[in-house]
């Protein structure tokens, strides 16, 4: 939901669509290449993408506990829970289960990562398969898969997450499937409009006139040519689905077990120690912050490498 | 124009009777049906034939798709599970709450939105341009209950300057006669409870605009760049007006359509914003009511939440494509 919304020159216009003779595929991606390491927004967005993985991936070697661990409980009072750096062996305190808040954090790192891998290509790859069929075989077909998607489009995405999610039922996976369901009608319109931009380019005439069929001009011509856009959204669809992950699991749709390491649901619990240990509420946040903050200025630089033109400037 | 107005409000129909068959097929697609949807973990066989019975989900699924429709058409979405009251009557009386939520989050997403981003195009490269960059970007990535948790934990919880909850203290006694505390108050002559309902509506607002505001104070930078260096702006400059007059008439003036546009899509984060952040303030809005109905698996609430913000979505785009017309005459509605 929170991801920006994409500039009107990407979800209008194909990116860096071929200009000149000698522009062949390879150097228009080195091209973006180049101009992505130049951009410092796009490096930072890269640094922190980049910890954040490396974190999650190390997650079993860097944790001193299992996320489900609960070390510390004999620390717990009614009263009291020991914050930072107040109990040797817990760095960042406890949490009210007795959980390590560190172990928690880097655990959690982990299980934002698969959900929003898992919901981002879940709406990916559906959202692909139909802005594809959409934009290839047009008339009827094209019409009947726009008509749903404006449909979904206008219930506004957290929301229609959240309604997938309360039917799907309180799983981990509900949450993934729904979040994921909730962004395909966003790239089914990205994916279509960008290809229709594309049919009307000279190579795609040049393979028609060659004889090739509707299909392969589609799969070897316009898709490769039509993907820029799509791993724009793809990236800043991350930033989301970290987001509403977490908005889902304060909302109560998570399932599983209290104590489960996940960012969303250590925010949620530490809402009823707000007063007493604000802590708990304040580093699970910002690790959502950081997160959804690096996958951001990756696909904003990301944009802007792949298109020139869309940058504000 | 009125043909125009009187053919996208046609439009919607077809949208509408779409959702609805969406919102039809929904539940019913689901393993169990939708009586285990309603039942949950408590689903037993006997629990479900009774659900079926009661609810009519034995019926062929043509006859239940039109009694539905029916029913919708006449404004009855059923009962909320939850209080067993009709689900219109639900939302008409936490209604005003929301809407006066939304508008104080609206105007604070405005009244710094728009200033921000053109001070940052108009500084372009400078300080106040970072500034503007860097709120416009932790606006879409703080999350809008990390944000009220913060802004109650320190405008409440530590500094104690605004109620970390609720509409109206409770030792106010108003009367309510059209449900929006300012209102009332102020119609009434009140002034202390309406003081106090604004008083209520300040961090939940704040927290509220967080993501609009970011939104809107980008949009208005990259619109301004881009008019600023534009032809006319060039002559008038030359021409030497006022920095005043260059900057309302001609800089802002052309620089507001997509912004105007950006603030009618507000309207989708404004609600799903709601949710999340009237639950944190314990608000009792619709938001709040959905939040719960989610969480208690009330799907007529739901269900009915989803038809009412689809029509108040399209509606308010009908408005936004209607307003082009007023800001730039050069724009006319199709």
């Amino acid at each position: 939901m929170t991801a920006l919304p994409p500039s009107p020159a990407t979800a209008g216009a194909a990116p860096g669509a071929p200009s000149s003779g000698a522009d062949t595929g390879t150097s228009r991606w080195r091209d973006a290449w180049r101009r992505l390491r130049r951009n410092p927004q796009g490096i930072a967005g890269a640094v922190i993408v980049g910890l954040f993985v490396l974190v999650a991936v190390l997650a079993p070697l860097l944790a001193p506990y299992a996320g489900t661990a609960l070390p510390g409980r004999a620390e717990i009072t009614p009263t009291g829970i020991p914050g930072i750096g107040e109990v040797p062996g817990f760095p960042l305190g406890l949490d009210r289960f007795g959980g390590d808040v560190l172990s928690k954090l880097i655990w959690g790192a982990q299980a934002s990562l698969i959900i929003g891998l898992v919901s981002t290509a879940f709406g990916l790859i559906g959202g692909m398969l139909l802005g594809a069929i959409a934009g290839t075989f047009r008339g009827w077909v094209d019409a009947a898969i726009m008509r749903v998607v404006d449909i979904l489009l206008s219930v506004p995405n957290l929301l229609l997450a959240v309604s997938i999610a309360a039917v799907l039922g309180q799983t981990p996976s509900a949450v993934m499937i729904a979040i994921g369901a909730s962004q395909v009608p966003i790239f089914a319109r990205l994916l279509r409009s960008t290809m229709l931009a594309q049919s009307s380019s000279d190579y795609v005439l040049a393979a028609r006139t060659l004889g090739l069929g509707k299909g392969a001009i589609t799969i070897n011509h316009v898709l490769p040519n039509s993907m820029g856009p799509v791993i724009v959204q793809g990236t800043l669809t991350l930033a989301t689905a970290v987001i509403e992950a977490a908005a889902l699991s304060f909302l109560g749709l998570g399932g599983g077990r209290p104590e489960t390491a996940e960012w969303g649901r250590m925010l949620t619990y530490a809402q009823n120690e707000l007063a007493i240990a604000p802590q708990l509420a304040f580093l699970p946040g910002i690790c959502i912050a950081i997160t959804a903050l690096g996958f951001t200025l990756l696909g904003e630089a990301l944009r802007e490498a792949l298109d020139p033109r869309s940058g504000a400037r | 124009m009125l043909r125009v107005i009187g053919k996208r409000l046609l439009l919607l129909v077809p949208t509408l009777l779409g959702l609805s068959i969406l919102l039809f097929a929904w539940v019913r697609a689901l393993p169990g049906g939708p009586a285990s949807a309603l039942l949950g973990e408590r689903a037993t066989p006997e629990a479900i034939a009774q659900i079926n019975e009661a609810y009519g989900f034995d019926r062929p699924l043509i006859e239940q798709y039109f009694t539905y429709i029916g029913r919708l058409l006449t404004g009855d979405f059923g009962n909320s599970v939850q209080t067993n009251r009709p689900v219109l009557d639900e939302f008409a009386t936490r209604f005003p709450a929301t809407v006066e939520l939304a508008i104080v989050a609206l105007v604070i997403a405005i009244a710094v939105g728009i200033p921000l981003g053109y001070l940052g195009a108009k500084y372009y490269g400078k300080a106040l341009d970072h500034v503007s960059v860097v709120v416009s970007l932790l606006g879409v990535t703080i999350p809008v209950f990390f944000l009220a948790f913060i802004l109650k934990w320190i405008f409440a919880v530590q500094l104690g300057w605004f109620p970390p909850d609720g509409r109206q203290d409770v030792r106010i006694d108003a009367t309510h006669a059209t449900g929006y505390y300012v209102l009332d108050g102020l119609l009434t002559g009140e002034l202390d409870a309406a003081w106090d309902a604004i008083v209520h509506l300040v961090l939940p607002g704040l927290a509220l605009a967080s993501i609009p505001l970011a939104i809107i104070a980008r949009i208005t930078r990259a619109s301004v760049l881009q008019v600023y260096g534009a032809d006319y702006v060039r002559t008038a400059r030359a021409k030497g007006l006022l920095p005043r007059i260059i900057r309302d008439r001609y800089i802002l003036r052309n620089a507001m359509l997509p912004v105007v546009t950006t603030i009618g899509l507000q309207l989708g984060l404004l609600i799903s914003g709601a949710v999340l952040t009237e639950t944190v303030f314990n608000f009792a809005g619709i938001g709040q009511f959905l939040a719960d109905a989610v969480f208690r698996r009330d799907f007529p609430v739901l269900q009915g939440f989803i038809i009412f913000i689809a029509i108040l979505y399209s509606l308010i785009n009908l408005i936004v494509d209607v307003s082009y017309s007023l800001i730039d005459p050069r724009v006319r509605v199709q």
